[in-house]
């Protein structure tokens, strides 16, 4: 019964102190996360991704594609475009400087266009996008298919 | 007292602006070309959701700042407004500027170059200082001024957050990044919704004359109940995200809580339809209503998306854009509305001008809800598009969808036209007031 009352006692200030504590070490614990991937780190093609990855904000890409299904939706989801059979370098590059139907030309210089293909690259080894490759599971919830 | 209503001029401006451009984003969809409309897509795009979401922000700020000018007879900083609305025209000046030049240098929502978060940073900064030298003279504080506290503290640092991506240790990290990026995006409109639902609830004590019920427990508990989500339920938009998977069961467990809210929602039903009647005439009242019925059906549809099992169908979808443009029409935008017609428009209307205002009120609620339905179809087909015969390539399936997308321009535009008179006569409104007084 103590407890109880010393519950009930709590003013707004505790509570809102104690949530935002609890928010921000979970803030923080992902804050550590890229400290903790090693891999991505030691990547010797990190640099042309980042780049890449800058073309693709400076274009204003996502206006139109999404990345995981977050983004535009005047094109397709890009997250695995480079393992689509016939996408080959050569093909993306030439729809990216010719443009296709509502796509328009997009005038990227030899690095610019070498940068990004290396960011979608990368961001195709990250997983996949595709939604029919996981399995519901009973709790709601979903997994990669296996 | 006369910068907030500027601050609400410019807020129902840039409002007007956000459904101007994006209509003119719509037809990209179909009768344009993305590169050869009055803008290119990729321009017009930002700057509708830059002008929206701008709009209902600086709106939320003005609702608070009027609703304080109410409370406190001799309120403490009233001049630090002024700057705090300079800081917002020069920060939105050079939004419009970077978009304008194709300055791209920023991220999805918020493209222009992060030079211009620095004002918008420090006018937030601003309004901390001037509510809470305010707001501190009082020991006991009601509900809503907790609301209001949090908003401005949690966007604050939300804000921060945004721009980890300019250092490399984030930016390197493909996933993340994305991972903070939604962080954001999802903390931040829980941040905005404090201020505006903690306006929204000031709003009824005023109405009802009961301020009691902003001190009641329950109050207390929504609103905490509120501010747990805000912090950890963002995790749904990256449920396909290869992160954590601890980030997604957490966002899906706190998001149930959710349910608390909406079950409450149906029991108040009867109560509330009794009350519309008894106020039903009084615009502020009517506004703070249709809000409130919004946030019913928008709370169910996310309740929806945010079980994992259900949003893998509906992830990527229009779906999404459904429930974004339920949100910030529906309840964000008619919250404001109630503000500005509490604050601007005189309680009593000539005939002509209350059948006209009740015309296009019943005309924004039903193509609002007609707009979603097209919304909600469109996503269902992408949905089963995605989950069918992989041989139909996504140009092939746009295509398939040719009528809708006329049917969603067509209401969109109707949308556009309805709203747009309500706020051009709030507008006009203020200016009448500005000249009597």
């Amino acid at each position: 019964m103590p407890i109880v009352a010393k519950f009930y006692s709590f003013s707004p200030l505790k509570i809102f102190i104690t949530l935002s504590v609890l928010f921000l070490l979970f803030s923080f614990s992902l804050y550590l996360k890229p400290h903790r991937n090693k891999e991505l780190r030691n990547l010797s093609t990190q640099k042309q991704v980042s780049a890449g990855k800058e073309v693709w904000q400076r274009n204003n890409c996502h206006t139109c594609h999404q990345m995981y299904g977050l983004g535009g939706y005047l094109g397709p989801d890009l997250t695995n475009i480079m393992s689509k059979p016939g996408r080959t370098d050569a093909y993306i590059k030439g729809i990216i400087t010719s443009g296709v139907k509502q796509m328009p030309a997009f005038q990227l210089s030899d690095k610019e266009l070498t940068d990004l293909l290396f960011f979608l690259k990368a961001m195709n080894e990250t997983g996949t996008a595709n939604p029919t490759d996981y399995q519901i599971n009973i709790n709601g919830t979903y997994t990669l298919k296996k | 007292m006369k910068t907030s209503y500027w601050l609400m001029r410019f807020a129902l401006a840039l409002l007007l602006l956000g459904m101007f451009f994006g209509h003119l984003a719509s037809e990209s969809y179909r009768f344009t070309d993305a590169t050869q409309g009055i803008l290119p897509f990729h321009v017009l795009r930002p700057l509708h959701v830059s002008s929206a979401y701008f709009g209902i922000i600086i709106g939320g700020l003005a609702c608070v700042s009027l609703a304080l000018f109410e409370i406190f007879p001799n309120l403490k900083l009233s001049k630090w407004l002024k700057i705090h609305l300079l800081l917002w025209l020069i920060s939105i000046c050079g939004i419009f500027y970077s978009y304008f030049t194709k300055d791209f240098s920023g991220r999805e929502y918020w493209e222009f170059n992060p030079i211009w978060a620095l004002p918008i940073f420090l006018s937030f900064v601003i309004f901390l200082f001037f509510i809470l030298k305010n707001l501190l003279t009082e020991k006991k504080w009601p509900s809503y001024y907790w609301m209001w506290f949090t908003g401005i503290v949690f966007f604050l640092f939300v804000f921060l957050e945004n721009y980890l991506w300019i250092f490399p240790y984030f930016k390197n990290d493909l996933i993340s990044d994305l991972t903070l990026q939604w962080k954001v995006n999802g903390s931040i409109v829980g941040a905005v919704n404090q201020l505006l639902y903690g306006f929204s609830l000031y709003m009824m004590t005023k109405i009802s004359g009961n301020s009691e019920m902003a001190h009641k427990k329950i109050a207390f508990a929504l609103y905490f109940l509120g501010l747990f989500n805000l912090m950890f339920n963002w995790g749904h938009h990256i449920y396909l995200v290869p992160t954590s998977r601890f980030i997604h069961h957490l966002s899906y467990i706190v998001s149930m809580t959710e349910w608390i809210i909406f079950i409450k929602i149906i029991i108040d039903w009867k109560k509330q339809l009794s009350e519309s009647k008894k106020y039903y005439y009084f615009f502020p009242y009517r506004f703070i209503m249709a809000s409130e019925y919004w946030v019913a059906i928008n709370l169910f549809l996310a309740l929806l998306l945010s079980i994992p099992a259900v949003n893998l169908f509906t992830h990527g979808t229009h779906i999404t854009v459904a429930h974004a443009m339920g949100t910030t029409i529906g309840i964000n935008m008619m919250i404001i509305l109630a503000g500005a017609f509490y604050y601007i428009a005189p309680p009593l209307l000539n005939k002509l001008t209350r059948i006209t205002l009740n015309t296009l009120f019943w005309l924004v609620q039903s193509l609002l809800f007609l707009f979603i339905l097209v919304l909600v179809i469109m996503g269902v087909k992408k949905s089963i598009w995605q989950f069918s015969d992989s041989s139909i390539t996504f140009s092939q399936h746009q295509d398939s969808l040719s009528f809708i997308i006329v049917v969603f321009i067509v209401l969109g535009a109707l949308l556009f036209f309805s709203l747009a008179g309500i706020l051009l006569f709030l507008m006009q409104q203020s200016f009448i007031k500005k000249s009597k007084s």
